[in-house]
């Protein structure tokens, strides 16, 4: 360089690739910096390497092994939310979700944790989110926790202060579970009414189907009412997304894999998901399985069948008798359906389809509600603030309800309101159109 | 970097802590890492720290420090620049601005709002558009680059054309000197009296201090506005629509080239509505009454035609208006999916000299064995040759700034400059001399020192390091008026 001595040339000699299949990311970032005002974390803490491109930084120079995985480095990378956000607006196309994952993955095998962390995401990871029957139990002892008085003796003693990490957190998030038998399984089959349309997978989920089993029959009554023939498939586990975002690689692979299996076998046209993080991850199932001999191709094949409940339903008008729902309403996009999927308009129009709901905008509805996965496990104290901003934005709306279409955002604003004593209702897209079928919203 | 030794380190760290607290202080050699390059990747400078004020009572306590330990430092916005001007080539400080952002005062009545220097360019106009206002500076980065960011580079865009630069639209600034006083240059009136010190720090590219809060000037949202798009097989056919509009006394609001090289980067990014097969594309934007406009853009399109557009087309609605801008405003980065690397120029020329100097730039980029995307605001003569490169392949870098140099010469041989909007910063400090005699330079270095007597306010920028170099070159010689005892030194 013809420049002052002082700086540092690049040097193209250093690179030690300790990122596989990272290097062509990192190098269609060409430091525009035009992501940064878009990306929550940078928003809240105006340090670049809480951005986009200041990750970008440090990913590229890990796997040029010109930093070792320090704890601010870890600390920084994990205070990614992974909304993605940075990707909608990225003039040049970075991978960005494919390159924090692959750090993220980096930081587990690299860091693993003491023994209790160990013990704490096996139980989750590769105990209870593949097992569906035995992810039930657990939902129904900890109703028992719930509705017993115990976690009001819990919360009153402080003994969660004992516990380790994120546990006192996760506690503290944890959803009112319903009853069993509201989690009661859809049959197999659900038969289309009227003119057919076509034959549709529906994806039960993991956590979804413990928490909102109610969300799952009710996709399956619009999808049917709308023509088409629902097939449920009993194996189906968990779609691997939770292990992904969390670093767990290998088991993700491993769901990603029974789960192409199971659709696989049912024959059918598209495979629907009304999960954001879930649609979004079963999408990349292509990049995820790339390199695996059998499944590369049907992985492929599998990734552009997978359609999210709003994209597939708005492709047609809807069909049959829709009841008014006078009620004022706002949307707040998932992470993973707008940016994960790219789908923005897709919910408002069927939203425009309910006679007599108003829908007002809120302000950065594409912005992350704080919820990202198991974020607000792991970093409560950015998700609070996340939280925080998302509730004073729906608060200005006046609307009756918000509506969203993720589980995860669910519970964390319904947390956020509730700590601020609103009434304003949290519903998930198919149940404000399954309550327009069934004539009016309840209450 | 500079050579602190790390008890000096640690203690400069503590006392910095206790300026701004200690969340506020990176220290971190991997947090610094971050810090060490703005949009231009070429060059890269590490600071011994990095610290996050949230006031201006901060700031001058921080430049207090600095000046009193004689520790140089380099305020930085969002760092999208393109010059390398926010880098701390000689260490020491950087000042980043990011948590200073805040609206600090809108008055619509007399049009005009009082913001912080780290807020975001297009996050004004977002917040006085309701009330049908904006403000008019819309460099390419608007969606990032901040206000404080446009004043030291006295950023331009493309409605320049008719609106003007930055500091057309800036009345005042609340500044910290390079010794950590803070003062007010211009206010909120017009029509100041005395030196325009305003304009004189505006285009400073922080060298004259920092900026914590700035007075600008608010415009009225046009009653109409009109997009057309022109494709042409042939760059040149593009170039003499250019100044055929010109010549016919319109004025287009915006009126900007884009090549197909960068056509077809921004369709694969957002899919904008250019034709990805024109050889080149203008997009030309009217704007004010809506009586009249019809008939402005009727002229509009007949001069295209007539230069020979092979397609012509006017924006139909707003949302195909935005699209088209996304591209034009996304097209620097949409280069990442052509090349890992770009360095863009920012050569400004006569308009009638369009034709040859881009000819010119291809000749001298293909005899380099290099690509070009071009995309410009042509309507003023500054263009944006965007020389793509792979950093990791050897010797490109240097055959890139080599290039870079012999373009800005053709610039500055027809007549014209070698940087419109981007500022010098480091990129362009040794093709100062292509313009500038030494006497120039001579007397903008007075300039300098006037504000900047130690040089401790972002070192090593904008003055030429090689023969001419004034900082470090001939001995000071007295202006003749000096030894008549006219006039002194600072």
């Amino acid at each position: 360089m013809a420049h002052a001595a002082t700086l540092e040339p690049l040097d193209p000699t250093h690179r030690l690739a300790t990122l596989e299949g990272v290097d062509e990311g990192v190098n269609t970032c060409v430091h525009c910096g035009l992501c940064l005002p878009y990306c929550p974390t940078y928003a809240e803490l105006g340090t670049e390497m809480d951005s986009p491109r200041g990750r970008i930084v440090l990913i590229k120079s890990l796997a040029e092994g010109r930093i070792a995985l320090t704890e601010s480095v870890v600390d920084h990378l994990s205070l990614c939310l992974g909304c993605r956000a940075c990707e909608t607006v990225c003039p040049s196309g970075v991978p960005y979700g494919q390159l924090i994952e692959a750090a993220k993955a980096e930081i587990e095998r690299q860091r693993p944790g003491g023994p209790l962390r160990r013990l704490f995401r096996w139980v989750n990871f590769a105990l209870l989110l593949p097992r569906p029957r035995l992810l039930g139990l657990a939902a129904s002892a900890l109703r028992i926790y719930q509705r017993s008085g115990l976690q009001r003796l819990v919360r009153a003693t402080r003994l969660l202060r004992l516990l380790p990490g994120g546990l006192p957190a996760w506690e503290a998030l944890l959803p009112d579970l319903p009853p069993a038998r509201e989690r009661g399984r859809l049959p197999e089959v659900v038969p289309a009414e009227g003119a057919r349309r076509g034959r549709v997978g529906l994806l039960t989920g993991c956590v979804q189907a413990v928490v909102f089993g109610a969300h799952n029959r009710a996709t399956a009554r619009v999808l049917a009412l709308n023509g088409v023939e629902v097939r449920v498939p009993r194996e189906q586990a968990c779609c691997g997304a939770l292990h992904a975002h969390a670093g767990e690689h290998a088991r993700a692979q491993e769901l990603a894999r029974r789960t192409i299996d199971v659709f696989d076998a049912v024959s059918v046209e598209a495979v629907v998901v009304n999960s954001s993080g879930c649609g979004a991850h079963m999408k990349a199932y292509g990049h995820l399985l790339k390199d695996d001999p059998v499944y590369a191709e049907r992985a492929r094949a599998f990734s552009l069948k997978v359609q999210d409940v709003a994209e597939f339903l708005a492709r047609e008008p809807l069909r049959g008798p829709r009841a008014p729902v006078p009620m004022t309403v706002t949307y707040h996009d998932p992470c993973h359906v707008i940016h994960g999927q790219k789908i923005r308009n897709q919910p408002r129009q069927l939203l425009g389809q309910i006679p007599g709901l108003t829908l007002v905008e809120l302000k950065e509805a594409d912005w992350c509600c704080g919820s990202a996965g198991i974020y607000n496990l792991t970093q409560p104290e950015m998700a609070a603030r996340l939280q925080e901003r998302k509730v004073q934005h729906i608060l200005a709306t006046g609307a009756a309800a918000v509506v969203t279409a993720n589980p995860g955002c669910i519970i964390q604003i319904v947390q956020g309101l509730r700590a601020r004593g609103s009434p304003i209702k949290v519903l998930h897209l198919v149940e404000i159109l399954d309550a327009a079928y069934r004539r009016g919203p309840e209450a | 970097m500079t050579t602190l030794t790390e008890s000096r380190r640690q203690s400069l760290g503590r006392a910095l802590e206790g300026i701004v607290g200690k969340a506020a202080v990176l220290t971190d050699p991997q947090e610094l890492m971050v810090y060490e390059s703005d949009g231009l990747t070429l060059f890269r400078a590490l600071a011994d720290f990095v610290v996050f004020p949230t006031s201006t009572q901060q700031v001058s306590a921080l430049v207090r420090l600095a000046d009193a330990e004689g520790l140089p430092f380099v305020a930085r916005g969002a760092g999208t620049g393109l010059s390398g001007g926010c880098l701390p080539t000689e260490g020491g400080l950087v000042i980043a601005l990011s948590r200073m952002t805040r609206i600090l005062e809108v008055d619509y009545d007399n049009q005009l709002a009082v913001v912080e220097p780290g807020l975001v360019n297009l996050h004004l106009s977002w917040a006085v558009g309701p009330r049908g206002y904006y403000y008019a500076p819309d460099p390419a980065s608007q969606q990032a680059c901040t206000i404080g960011g446009n004043i030291a580079n006295n950023s331009g865009g493309p409605h320049t054309l008719k609106y003007g630069v930055t500091t057309n639209h800036v009345l005042g600034l609340e500044v910290v000197l390079p010794d950590g006083e803070v003062v007010w240059l211009g206010g909120k009136t017009r029509d100041p009296l005395g030196y325009d010190l305003t304009g004189v720090f505006v285009g400073s590219e922080g060298t004259f201090g920092i900026a914590t809060k700035i007075v600008v000037r608010l415009l009225k949202k046009p009653q109409a506005v009109k997009t057309v798009l022109a494709a042409f097989d042939e760059i040149d056919r593009a170039s003499e629509a250019v100044s055929a509009i010109i010549a016919r006394g319109l004025v287009p609001a915006a009126l900007e080239m884009i090549d197909q090289v960068t056509i077809q980067a921004v369709e694969d990014a957002f899919g904008c509505g250019y034709p990805r097969d024109a050889a080149a594309a203008l997009l030309i934007e009217l704007d004010g009454l809506a009586a009249g406009m019809e008939a402005q853009a009727e002229r509009v399109v007949a001069a295209c035609r007539e230069a020979g557009a092979r397609e012509v087309r006017t924006a139909k609605d707003e949302a195909e208006r935005q699209l088209l801008w996304k591209g034009r405003k996304s097209a620097f980065g949409a280069y990442g999916r052509v090349s890992p690397a770009y360095m863009v120029m920012d050569g400004v020329i006569p308009r009638t000299k369009l034709p040859y100097v881009l000819r010119r730039v291809n000749e001298i980029v293909a005899a380099a064995n290099l690509r070009v995307g071009n995309v410009f605001h042509a309507g003023d003569g500054n263009l944006h040759p965007n020389i793509l490169y792979d950093p990791r392949r050897p010797g490109e870098e240097a055959r890139v700034v080599q290039a870079g140099a012999e373009i800005l010469k053709v610039c500055a041989e027809v007549g014209g400059s070698i940087s419109g909007e981007h500022g010098i910063g480091l990129e362009k400090m040794d093709y100062m001399p292509f313009i500038f005699s030494p006497a120039d330079l001579a007397t903008m270095h007075r300039v300098k020192e006037a504000f900047n007597p130690r040089g401790l306010c972002n070192p090593g920028k904008i003055f030429p390091t090689k023969k001419s170099c004034v900082e470090t070159g001939p001995a000071y010689r007295a202006h003749p008026i000096e030894e008549k005892g006219l006039a002194q030194r600072f």
